[in-house]
């Protein structure tokens, strides 16, 4: 068991073009630390040194991490996380 | 170049008229590799806001889920411009992250005129291209290669 990370097109150059990769940890942070491992580059493509990237969306299951904790979100094997750049401007 | 039928034109032009002087934002999905815009959905702005406009976060993953089931991409992102012109703003491009979309900027500065133009943003680079309106896709038999040009 793993927790299946879905990637955006505009992140696929970090994953060989895979559309999902497969990860582990107890938090998002960790999960996100574990791809990197793997998938170098695409963390900072998420994070900054304020956490999550303001118009880097990420979801657990079906809810955006910044209504649940973060990157302190507790994530476990079996759950599904989705990433999605914001679609924004002025 | 942008391809596009005139219903769905039409309805990116009406939705941003309809939310003047806020921004109106969405998309329309068409089948994956085939840069058709065939499926017009029109997105809430969750800014609200004449300079600025962000799609829902819920509405965002509802859009990209139900793209994925029916194996469609975000071939046109369109948004407006309520007072400025139709063309993309230093946000847009540092914002823009669908390098394979069809960015249509369309603005509502003038009541009786609407602008509407087409961009690729890729990288921080912005390229006007050209759109050309049909009647419609079916058949895929353009009828002269001008006559239905929008002029810029």
């Amino acid at each position: 068991m793993s927790i299946e990370v879905r990637i955006p097109t505009i992140l696929r150059q970090y994953t060989g073009g895979e559309k999902a990769v497969d990860g582990s940890g107890a938090t998002l942070a960790e999960l996100i630390d574990d791809l990197e491992s793997r998938h170098a580059g695409l963390r900072g493509r998420l994070v900054d040194e304020k956490g999550l990237r303001r118009f880097v969306n990420v979801y657990l299951n079906d809810e955006d991490v910044r209504f649940l904790g973060g990157l302190e979100t507790s994530v476990k094997d079996g759950d599904n996380v989705t990433v999605l750049p914001a679609v924004a401007g002025g | 170049m942008l391809r596009i039928d005139r219903t769905t034109y039409d309805q990116i032009v009406a939705h941003a008229r309809r939310d003047h002087p806020d921004e109106a934002c969405g998309v329309v999905a068409g089948p994956a590799g085939s840069d058709r815009p065939e499926r017009f959905v029109p997105m809430l702005n969750a800014a609200r806001s004449p300079t600025f406009y962000e799609f829902d976060s819920a509405d965002l993953l509802a859009l990209y889920r139900e793209m994925d089931h029916r194996d469609e991409e975000p071939v046109v992102i369109y948004h407006s411009h309520t007072a400025t012109e139709a063309y993309p703003s230093r946000t847009d491009v540092s914002l823009a992250q669908e390098p394979g979309a069809h960015y249509v900027l369309v603005s509502t500065r003038e009541p009786d005129h609407t602008e509407f133009r087409s961009y690729r943003i890729v990288d921080g680079e912005v390229a006007e291209e050209e759109v050309e309106v049909v009647e419609t896709f079916s058949g895929e038999a353009p009828t002269s290669p001008n006559e239905e040009s929008v002029p810029r």
